[in-house]
């Protein structure tokens, strides 16, 4: 048997496999071959590690090298010099942005220095294409254990004691839903894994079951066990194909096993599984509607109750619950509800992943622990606002999200603490926004998104989310009032308490939050016809300083619609009621005339 | 197609397994572990320095040691090559130089296992590579 004493893990998720990763590991598999160097060191397609964005990522095990945005060229000189030589790769090792200095360990790295991974413990760790690999990991053991030494009661009894709360938006308690599911009598029962994430910029599901697909599967047959359900469906977005082949891979190796199908480990319990596919409306992911789509109808939410553990999938008990969510299961089961719920706060026990985004230096999927602050993700994590900017806000909880302040940035993050200032949990999104963001225009953003992804069902949502952007779209053009504002305040209240589904409930959350915590921004725009953050362009004025102007014609030349007028050799002067903004003359003027107002 | 017919088959595939991902773990744990670092530079290499690397790695597995054995750049002592660094938990690194396999193999047994110390040791003004 050759017993390799080196380890080179590629990233294989779907942003680096987007940038070559597979040629990467094969040009690393040649070069290691043309070295007679095969049988010593191994290498591993894996999924995500999370810093997507310095992909693709390359990390040599045992000595934790992370190398950052490696081309297939690279392949050579890692073998040559790393892996032969012993010497690092300089060039390609993570650069701190903070410090400016690289960094050659990556559990040096801020990036992971706060991270806790339960969700992802196995995600850039293990070939997900292996089974064996996820069994080394103690992979099926869970199912074994509850199935073996535990009644279902028993087993749901730990999952209500960890505190584990759905990881889908709602963070309704997990054992709880089980248990109701459990109760509910019936011939046949369903266990749904919510895989649609719709959130715009969210990927943490997509990554673990690209990463780690057993732990979902495995959680799955357990919840099935616990409420007596010999049946499991996964609801996935057809745009998410390399999630959905890995998962065919490991339905199939699971199945071939006999970690899946009948009499599993001898206990007489059978559990199998299906994938459904979506097509990706944002609405899908809303536990009734995605009920609805799977058995052939719209995709339209219902009115809860009855609520799926009572009638869901062909109307019979269903327990829904979210890709993250069960990708916790297993780990408590081994370690104990104990261990679960002393991680986290008193509240929200356990961990989540975020997709954190925006204007800060590391972008990426991270896990941390409940009650971490906002500002050690966004500054330890994160790496800080970019460019040296300031921190403005800081939006969570996806669309419907609420937009967060400086004022709250030591606020430990947990389901409650999110909603008690405004914003919420969400599936996990975190956008990250500095100075130069206009918080009218982010509202905006969002209301434009749910107008377009609302079902239309009920008027509160289709017609009073649209109302809501169009009022917004005239403040942002300088054409609000103040009474516009108390109008976007009540109509938004009105469309929280109306609506039918989760989707209208929520969606003027980041209209609210942001009256709220930037209520001066909006004033600006309204009384002083100005723009804070210099984004609405209606609310920009080009004008020419005469002082500067030698009246060398270039702005009057290249204006499209003639605003410029002015005498050569004399200073110019901007029409301002027909100048449609367009900035040309501003990039055209040599002597920096022109400015901004 | 190896079926899993119960918990005791999966654990003891687990226990098969386990070792194929071995060296990721210890990866990830290696401040609580023995570290080994071969200086595996030209000249380490020229004189022998892949031959301790193999002989380190079995004997510690076969010894029932836990090591994380990973090669580095020349460590600046070409003319006492081979040569090694071991850090044991919580000590300073300690760099021993003309190891061959009888020397490793006195190195595992003295100082890895019992904490003494052997000769070989390359002690004036070294300077661990990782504070370089
Ligand atoms: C408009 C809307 C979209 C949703 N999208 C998702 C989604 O993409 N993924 C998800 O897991 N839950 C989504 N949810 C929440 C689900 O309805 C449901 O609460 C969740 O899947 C339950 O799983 P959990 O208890 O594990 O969180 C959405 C809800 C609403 C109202
Ligand atoms: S609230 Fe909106 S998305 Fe939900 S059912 Fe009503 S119209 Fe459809
Ligand atoms: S381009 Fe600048 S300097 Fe020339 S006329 Fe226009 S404003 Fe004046
Ligand atoms: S911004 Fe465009 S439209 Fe306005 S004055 Fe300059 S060139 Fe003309
Ligand atoms: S896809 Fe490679 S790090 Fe995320």
């Amino acid at each position: 048997m050759s017993k390799y004493k080196m380890h080179l893990l590629i990233c294989g998720g779907t942003g680096c496999k987007a940038s070559a990763s597979d040629a990467i590991a094969e040009k690393l598999k040649a070069e290691l071959a043309a070295n007679n160097l095969q049988e010593d060191v191994q290498v591993i397609l894996t999924g995500c590690f999370g810093f997507c964005e310095k992909g693709p990522i390359v990390k040599v095990l045992p000595d934790n090298t992370f190398y950052t945005q490696v081309k297939p060229e690279d392949a050579s000189e890692i073998v040559k010099e790393h892996v032969i030589k012993g010497r690092k790769v300089e060039r390609l090792l993570y650069i701190d942005p903070t410090k400016k200095e690289t960094i050659e360990d990556s559990k040096q790295m801020g990036f992971y220095r706060k991270q806790m991974r339960i969700a992802l413990r196995n995600c850039g760790f293990i070939n997900p294409e292996n089974i064996d690999e996820y069994i080394a990991r103690d992979g099926y053991q869970a199912l074994g254990k509850v199935l073996t030494e535990y009644t279902p009661q028993e087993t749901i009894e730990v999952i209500k004691k960890s505190g584990l709360r759905g990881r889908g938006g709602g963070g309704f308690p997990t054992g709880l839903k089980w248990e109701i599911a459990s109760k509910n009598q019936a011939d046949q029962k369903y266990v749904v894994c919510n895989a649609d994430e719709g959130d715009p910029g969210a990927f943490m599901d997509r990554s673990i079951l690209e990463g780690d697909p057993h732990s979902v599967i495995e959680a799955m047959a357990i919840c099935g066990y616990c409420i007596g359900a010999s049946k499991g469906l996964i609801y996935i977005r057809a745009e998410y194909p390399l999630a959905i082949n890995r998962l065919k891979i490991a339905i199939e190796q699971a199945r071939e096993y006999g970690l899946l199908g009948n009499d599993i480990f001898g206990t007489g319990f059978s559990f199998d599984l299906e994938l459904r596919y979506g097509a990706g409306a944002f609405v899908c992911g809303e536990e009734t509607a995605l009920i609805h789509s799977m058995e052939g109808l719209r995709g339209e939410p219902s009115n809860k109750p009855p609520y799926p553990a009572q009638s869901g999938y062909m109307g019979k008990p269903t327990n829904v619950n979210n890709v993250e969510t069960y990708a916790n299961v297993p780990p408590i089961i081994l370690k104990g509800a104990d261990w679960y719920s002393s991680i986290g706060t008193e509240k929200s026990k356990g961990t989540k992943v975020f997709a954190l985004a925006g204007k800060i230096n590391n972008v990426g999927l991270i896990e941390v622990p409940m009650g971490i602050t906002l500002r050690e993700v966004i500054f330890e994590i994160g790496g800080g606002i970019k460019n040296g900017k300031k921190f403005k806000a800081v939006q969570t909880g996806g669309p419907s999200g609420g937009c967060l302040t400086e004022s709250h940035l030591d606020t430990p993050i947990d389901f409650d603490n999110l909603v008690a200032a405004g914003s919420m949990m969400g599936s996990g999104g975190m956008i990250v926004m500095d100075e130069d963001d206009c918080m009218v225009s982010v509202a905006k953003f969002y209301l434009d998104f749910t107008v377009e992804e609302s079902c239309g069902k009920c008027s509160p949502c289709r017609i009073g989310n649209k109302r809501l952007y169009e009022l917004l779209d005239r403040i942002t053009k300088g054409e609000g009032t103040m009474e516009d504002l108390e109008r976007l305040r009540n109509l938004s209240q009105v469309i929280k308490d109306t609506s039918l589904c989760g989707l209208g409930q929520t969606s003027p959350n980041p209209v609210l939050s942001t009256l709220d915590n930037f209520y001066d921004e909006y004033v600006a725009h309204v009384e002083d016809k100005k723009c804070p953050a210099g984004q609405c362009k209606s609310l920009m004025k080009y004008v020419i300083d005469p002082e500067a102007c030698v009246g060398c014609t270039a702005c009057a030349r290249n204006c499209p619609v003639n605003a410029i007028s002015g005498e050569r050799k004399k200073p110019h002067e901007i029409n301002t009621a027909i100048c449609i903004k367009c900035g040309a003359c501003y990039e055209k003027c040599k002597f920096d005339a022109i400015s901004i107002k | 197609m190896t079926k899993v017919k119960s918990l005791a088959d999966l654990k003891k595939m687990k226990e098969t397994l386990q070792s194929k991902i071995d060296l990721r773990e210890k990866g990830d744990s290696a401040e609580n572990l023995v570290q080994i670092k071969v200086a595996m530079a030209t000249c380490g290499i020229a004189s022998g320095a892949k031959n301790v690397m193999d002989f380190l790695l079995e004997e510690l597995e076969k010894r029932g040691v836990n090591a994380v054995v990973t090669q580095t750049g020349c460590m600046g002592y070409c003319y006492a090559e081979p040569t090694i660094e071991v850090k044991l938990p919580n000590a300073d690194p300690v760099v021993f130089g003309y190891v061959d396999t009888k020397k490793a193999d006195e190195i595992i047994e003295k100082y890895i296992k019992n904490g003494e110390l052997v000769d070989g040791i390359i002690p004036v003004n070294y300077e661990s590579i990782d504070n370089k």
